[in-house]
């Protein structure tokens, strides 16, 4: 048992932090939110040079290999900062999938430009009603002559407006689950831009009879493959969701210190103090999940793997609307504004609620494994 | 960072269960399971004397006063593995409680006469500090002690006095001036419980139990000698006492063996013909606790760890109190819950009415005070609120 980490995750967390105190300021962030844009590729470039895009590339590939700790830490750094940049969709989730799941060859050709921030890629894979796993998937890959022809719908496809690169799950006819590699630029795709209420750009994504070559699949029946790519980008959206927490709550502590009614700071008020203290040990129990589901990502047996990183969703998303709400609440109306933290980081854990399963599916999940014991 | 004990902690894990299953007599163990306290009174000594048998009579003390020297993560690994598999706890008042004290602030002949009693379980002892008007307030107490030569003379009540009705001993907190803050004239006494002028009388609980009482101090003469420490020190002793020994504040192991008594009820009760486990609205309940036990799990092996690491033992254990005895009573709800109407029967002569019944439902009305006792819950939150918050 040991909850120390080593001075290479603890550098790597250093290091991120540091970038994003100095460059991502709550003012400089409130620019990139209203830009056309929405983000930064300056921020991008400067994230690859410090080589966190690369943190869960293995050596072999010429990445740090930081492992699940590694990730987790500077995930929880990237939501403490509410970045916007797709860190989490490109760096982990479609670098995971592309180190887990593609050829030699197809790693060579997309991993250096993913590392070095030249090149974005994400994973779309989402559907809307089709829940989190793949039973439902409507997205269709039909072969040919040339390879496949590819038609269907993905959902909120977040950082998809920026992406160079589309990884789409879809059903192939033999019955097997693909996973290709789609050029954003391919002719038959449709891609609706949007804007979701965290602030963060994402696109609804229709492919119709998109034509691609044999070789823009990735591995063959991938089922499992992806299950654990999904797994691990839930353990990095947990701990993502961490660092926001902890943004909101030390907010939230700092403003009723500050802040003066009847004569007093309203945090000497005994009602306020016992939520405040609810609040504080909803966020440990969600370190606690936060661990758990870090140290589960690599777990080879895949149920064990779902149910715990279902849990750790579910009593996270729990712990986001409790102590969000609480956040709110406790800065009275100045909770209601634009103009501090609080309501930006909400809006985050709001959406971390609902994207990648929500709270009740993930217990759902979990419920249905204990029904199987 | 690792979640997982390594091989010498789950080598000490297979040492405490090969010990448990070899050498808790099968009879404790069942009334234990049973929840039936009718022999207590002799159960606990018993185990207590197997223990110490083994070397393992107090797990927290230091190895010069007869202690195991186990670090915090073995201690925790011992005090779930026990849970777990059944065995009475240990009664804290004696090994827990006055113990502590003794090794910190008592004399020498208090430390050579008392501890091996307690390890020996010669002595069954119990704890004076709640009065009619001093719960959460304890310094208020007024509960006299006055000098008269050699002796001090006793006068006062205290309530909520836990099995006492079994003690040799009560350690005791009594006001020996009442001059300046309330906190400042409060000394520590240890009292032969067959000194005349003391009386013992039942506060009969909601369960129907006799688990606590009332005991009345009338001109009782207590040895200058028999005070702990110096005269008016006594309140320092007390929050040291309440410091100690909170590793396993949360009862991870109780709320484990509970949780897995409640899943093995919502697998053989039925409710509309299919098991309980089968129904999503009751599963869902217990898959909530159950992650909540697990996140609760991690979060004390947390604080053990930092313990470990030289940071002493904090305010954290404020959390593990409330979120440990919030679960436990949620558990015993739920097992409630589970018999259905079933679970309203407390007494059915000469007919077995079932498994678990009137255990659940005695259990859920006992399991009432979790959140009251030990520093009410109210009370922990205002310590976090200002030892951690620092609001």
């Amino acid at each position: 048992m040991d909850f120390s980490f080593n001075d290479e995750q603890q550098m790597l967390l250093d290091t991120t932090q540091r970038f994003l105190a100095s460059e991502y300021g709550f003012d400089q962030r409130r620019k990139l939110l209203e830009s056309d844009e929405g983000w930064s590729r300056g921020v991008w470039k400067q994230l690859g040079e410090l080589g966190l895009l690369a943190i869960d590339i293995p050596e072999a590939d010429g990445g740090i290999a930081a492992g699940p700790v590694g990730v987790m830490l500077v995930a929880q750094a990237v939501g403490h900062g509410l970045l916007l940049e797709p860190f989490l969709s490109s760096a982990i989730v479609a670098t995971r999938a592309i180190v887990q799941i593609a050829s030699d060859a197809q790693c060579a050709r997309w991993l250096p430009a993913l590392a070095s921030g030249e090149r974005i890629a994400v994973l779309a894979h989402d559907e809307a009603g089709a829940g989190i796993d793949f039973t439902r998937l409507g997205t269709r890959a039909t072969r040919d002559a040339q390879g496949f022809s590819l038609s269907g719908s993905k959902s909120v496809v977040y950082h998809a407006p920026m992406a160079d690169l589309y990884l789409v799950s879809a059903r192939v006819d033999d019955g097997s689950l693909g996973l290709f590699a789609v050029a954003a630029d391919a002719a038959g795709i449709t891609r609706h831009a949007l804007r979701t209420v965290d602030g963060q750009r994402a696109a609804d994504l229709d492919f119709d009879k998109v034509r691609l070559d044999a070789d823009a699949r990735l591995g063959a029946d991938v089922g499992d493959a992806l299950a654990s790519v999904i797994d691990c980008a839930i353990a990095a959206l947990c701990a993502e969701t961490f660092g926001v927490l902890d943004r909101i709550l030390k907010a939230t502590i700092e403003y009723s210190r500050a802040r003066k009614q009847f004569g007093t700071p309203i945090g000497s008020f005994q009602a306020l103090q016992h939520r405040m203290a609810d609040m504080l040990i909803q966020f440990e129990q969600a370190r606690s999940m936060m661990y758990l589901a870090t140290e589960r990502c690599s777990d080879a047996d895949a149920g064990a793997r779902r149910a715990s990183i279902s849990g750790a969703k579910a009593l996270i998303g729990q712990a986001a609307r409790f102590i969000g709400q609480q956040a709110v609440q406790l800065h009275g109306g100045m909770g209601m504004t634009d103009e501090l933290d609080v309501s930006h980081c909400f809006k985050r854990l709001l959406a971390f609620e609902l994207r990648m399963g929500t709270t009740d599916e993930h217990l759902e999940i979990y419920r249905r494994g204990l029904q199987a014991e | 960072m690792d979640l997982a004990f390594d091989a010498e902690e789950q080598a000490f894990r297979d040492e405490v269960r090969a010990f448990l299953r070899d050498k808790l007599p099968d009879d404790i163990r069942r009334r234990v399971h049973l929840g039936d306290g009718s022999t207590i009174d002799t159960d606990i000594p018993r185990w207590q004397k197997i223990l110490n048998a083994h070397g393992w009579g107090a797990p927290a003390w230091p190895v010069e006063f007869g202690g195991t020297g186990w670090s915090k993560t073995q201690q925790f690994i011992f005090d779930t593995e026990c849970a777990l598999a059944d065995a009475p706890p240990q009664l804290a008042f004696g090994v827990k409680m006055v113990a502590p004290v003794l090794m910190r602030f008592g004399s020498p002949a208090q430390q050579q006469h008392f501890l091996p009693r307690i390890l020996a379980a010669d002595d069954w002892w119990c704890q004076g500090y709640s009065e009619p008007g001093s719960g959460s307030d304890l310094a208020s107490l007024k509960t006299r002690a006055e000098l008269d030569g050699d002796h001090y003379v006793v006068n006062g009540q205290k309530v909520w006095n836990t099995l006492g009705q079994f003690a040799d001993w009560i350690f005791c907190l009594v006001r020996t001036d009442s001059s300046g803050k309330p906190q400042r004239g409060i000394s520590f006494l240890l009292i032969d419980m067959k000194t005349p002028g003391i009386s013992v009388r039942p506060t009969r609980l909601l369960d129907g139990t006799h688990e606590v009482n009332e005991i009345w101090f009338d001109n009782v003469r207590v040895p200058v000698g028999n005070r702990v420490g110096d005269e008016n020190a006594g309140w320092t002793y007390a929050k040291y006492l309440l410091g100690h020994e909170r590793t396993n504040i949360a009862g991870i192991g109780a709320n484990q063996r509970e949780l897995r008594r409640l899943k093995q009820m919502a697998r053989t009760l039925e409710r509309n013909e299919r098991p309980l486990i089968e129904d999503a609205v009751f599963a869902t309940r217990i898959a909530q606790v159950e992650l909540e036990l697990k996140a609760l799990e991690i979060t004390t092996l947390r604080v053990i760890f930092a313990e470990a690491q030289n940071h002493a033992p904090g305010p954290e254990a404020s959390i593990l109190k409330i979120r440990g005895t919030e679960i436990m009573q949620r558990i015993t709800e739920l097992q409630v819950e589970a018999l259905g109407a079933r679970g309203l029967i407390a007494e059915s002569p000469g007919h077995d009415p079932g498994e678990e019944i009137p255990r659940a439902t005695e259990t859920y009305l006992n399991q009432r005070k979790l959140t009251i006792f030990g520093g009410s819950n109210e009370i922990q939150r205002n310590i976090i609120a200002q030892m951690i918050l620092q609001l």
